[in-house]
């Protein structure tokens, strides 16, 4: 019989202690598997989130983080708007002319380039007018680049996809100004498919409700992004809701030229009536990245964030210490396990000395009676470690459904993060230091006066 | 005839508490068993049969004096050559049994074997089992089998490994009679036809009468005064 068969034989016999000893490091282990697929899980969604696509989020000066919480994560209230025409600075001029020719305003608009579209070459300004609600889900006043030129996921390379239906266009023949796009969840928590309609609610949740319906044109298939919780809807058709129109002047109305589009007698808004919430600013190239926001936050008039600097600065001074705290706290527990496992054995050798003498009287050495208790503590660190993995993993395999529906992470029974690697050698270690003491105490038993016994 | 075993000028003396004088337990000048040969060892209680057993098995190492086994020299092993030897030379019956009781008998047994040539023997297990009449209990844990049964395991257990010497410390004292006896019979029945030299030790000189040779321990060990003839 090998040594490790009679350290089994030992765990089999003493089956309720060895059961319950087994349990409290299982459930230790589980523990820390648990908190390290939460934090894994948390750390991804983090990532997948602050991936939009954008390396810049320009909105009205006051805090990054609320800039970046508002207009990314559709979270916190948006406090103040910025003008159209700041947004149009990050547009060049044939832009700028086509928007003057097709909303109306002031013509001296479109003769120039923006001063900010240097940097925007190659890449993108999209607008946001955030605001209202469609349940307890933001409604997003955006244009149809927001569908064409933002990207996701992990590596920023993922177009959006629809489970059905299309992008909203900024004025189609079929619903002309009024056309919605919802985020994965938003369709299925609010029961919405392609063709429905709704009405959004001004201002919070329980705010009061717009007149104006919106047509649901498409659903985008999840992304594991704050967009899978947002409402989407056409600028335009945005701006024409109640109390969404800036006054305009008379000298402004009278300065202003006429906007060429119109949809069942609906004109849109002016420019000179219009806000943005935000704009989300992908820079033609990584030095303007750098640069932009110094020129923009130097002005005053509005805030440049970098939404991957704010969120890595709310994950490491924020949540990763509350991780690395509960972290801390489960292996303790880990730890506090060895210990029961060091107590459950060192307790269980008083009734052992003679057996533990009867093996020596039969040859056995001193190095392998210590190496029999060793091994049992082994096969309690080895079978506790794995059903701990095990239990734990389950636990996360059962609700891969709603992490995935909340955090837009897919988990499946054996996604690892990599910190798991390092638990059973951790776990086996701690076994092994907790078996010492009483594999000492077998070394040292005395083999004739425990014969007698 | 080859000796088996001879050990010369042994004692073994034990540190008292409370710093008194060291207690000598065994002055044996001379003792000698050939290959084979079964010994009856008598003696008053407290008086080192036991001892002496743990010092023919190396379990204890003597104070003074030499103990030589088929050609070994116990004295001048490491603590790791005398397990070893014991392993391999040594079979050892206890009064009570001492089976491990997490193991079914036949796995009690292949301990017998475990510890020496590390070669477990798995037909000699089960021809042991067989010998001592338990070959379809095999698979009981000591707490299912009677005290008989339990010491015919332990029998078995002693002989797993070849020794060349078997010793047996009272092996009948805590079965009934029907089973001393059958037990008695086993252990020099076996130790004959594997050629095993037997020092048995036994209270009864009923039992001590069978054996080739009755050794009373207070005839070899200076340490303890002759007994007196009962009147």
């Amino acid at each position: 019989m090998s040594l490790f068969q009679i350290a089994w034989r030992n765990f089999c016999y003493r089956s309720l202690s060895s059961a319950l000893t087994t349990l409290s490091l299982a459930l230790g282990v589980g523990l820390v598997v648990l908190v390290l697929s939460i934090y894994g899980l948390i750390t991804e969604a983090f990532v997948r989130n602050a991936s939009v696509g954008c390396n810049l989020v320009i909105g009205p000066p006051g805090s990054d983080l609320q800039l970046v919480l508002n207009s990314v994560y559709y979270l916190s209230q948006p406090v103040e708007n910025l003008d159209y025409e700041y947004y149009m600075e990050f547009l060049d001029q044939p832009t700028r002319a086509d928007l003057v020719a097709r909303y109306g305003g002031d013509p001296a608009l479109g003769t120039r380039p923006g001063k900010y579209s240097s940097a925007i070459a190659g890449g993108f300004a999209i607008p946001l007018a955030l605001g209202d609600y469609l349940g307890e889900f933001r409604l997003v006043g955006t244009t149809p680049e927001f569908f064409e030129k933002l990207k996701h996921g992990v590596n920023v390379d993922e177009a959006f996809t629809f489970r059905e239906g299309r992008a909203l266009q900024s004025s189609s023949t079929e619903y002309g100004f009024y056309e919605a796009v919802l985020g994965s969840r938003v369709a299925k928590e609010e029961g919405l498919a392609v063709g429905d309609t709704f009405s959004p609610v001004h201002g919070d949740p329980d705010g009061v409700g717009h007149d104006q319906k919106f047509t649901v044109v498409g659903v985008l298939d999840p992304t594991g992004t704050p967009n899978d919780r947002a409402a989407f809807v056409n600028l335009e058709g945005f701006y024409l809701m109640d109390k969404h129109a800036q006054p305009v002047t008379e000298e402004e109305q009278t300065a202003m030229a006429q906007p060429t589009v119109a949809y069942e007698g609906a004109q849109p808004l002016p420019i000179p009536a219009r806000e943005v919430t935000s704009i989300l600013v992908r820079t033609g190239s990584m030095l303007f990245g750098a640069t932009l926001p110094n020129f923009i936050n130097e002005s005053k008039q509005a805030r440049a964030a970098a939404p991957i600097g704010e969120i890595n600065k709310l994950m490491t001074f924020i949540v990763g210490p509350l991780l690395t705290a509960l972290l801390v706290i489960t292996l303790i527990t880990c730890v506090v396990a060895a210990v029961g496992v060091l107590v459950a054995i060192y307790n269980s050798m008083n009734d052992r000395r003679r057996d533990i003498a009867v093996m020596r009287a039969l040859g056995a050495r001193r190095d392998t009676v210590t190496m029999i208790i060793l091994s049992e503590s082994l096969i309690i660190a080895i079978v506790g470690g794995v059903c701990g993995w095990l239990a734990a993993h389950l636990a996360i395999w059962s609700a891969s459904g709603y992490i995935e529906d909340n955090t837009g992470v897919a988990v499946s029974m054996f996604t690892l993060s990599t910190y798991e690697l390092y638990i059973l050698p951790l776990v086996i270690v701690l076994a092994l230091v907790a078996g010492f003491l009483p594999a000492i105490s077998a070394y040292r038993t005395e083999v004739g006066s425990n014969l007698a016994a | 005839m080859t000796q088996i075993l001879q050990i010369q000028s042994l004692t073994k003396t034990f540190s008292q508490p409370g710093g008194s004088e060291p207690l000598t337990i065994l002055d044996i000048p001379q003792f000698e068993m050939a290959e084979g040969e079964q010994v009856a060892l008598i003696g008053q209680s407290g008086g080192g049969k036991t001892t002496l057993l743990h010092l023919i098995a190396g379990l204890l190492m003597p104070t003074t004096g030499t103990i030589r086994i088929d050609n070994i020299e116990l004295t001048k092993l490491s603590e790791q050559g005398r397990d070893r030897f014991r392993a391999t030379k040594i079979g050892y019956v206890f009064q009570t049994f001492n089976l491990l009781p997490a193991f079914t008998a036949i796995e009690n047994v292949r301990l017998g074997m475990t510890f020496g040539h590390g070669r477990i023997d798995s037909s000699r297990a089960s021809e042991l089992l067989s010998r001592v009449g338990l070959a379809e209990r095999a698979h009981y844990r000591p707490g299912q089998l009677s005290v008989g049964q339990q010491q015919r395991v332990a029998i078995a257990r002693a002989l797993a490994g070849k020794p060349r010497v078997l010793l047996a410390d009272e092996p009948t004292a805590n079965v009934d009679p029907a089973s001393a006896e059958s037990v008695l019979e086993l252990i020099r029945t076996t130790c004959k036809d594997e050629n095993i030299a037997l020092v048995l030790v036994t209270h009864s000189m009923d039992v001590a009468n069978r054996f080739d040779r009755v050794v009373q321990l207070e005839t070899i060990n200076r340490a303890l005064k002759p007994l007196t003839p009962a009147a």
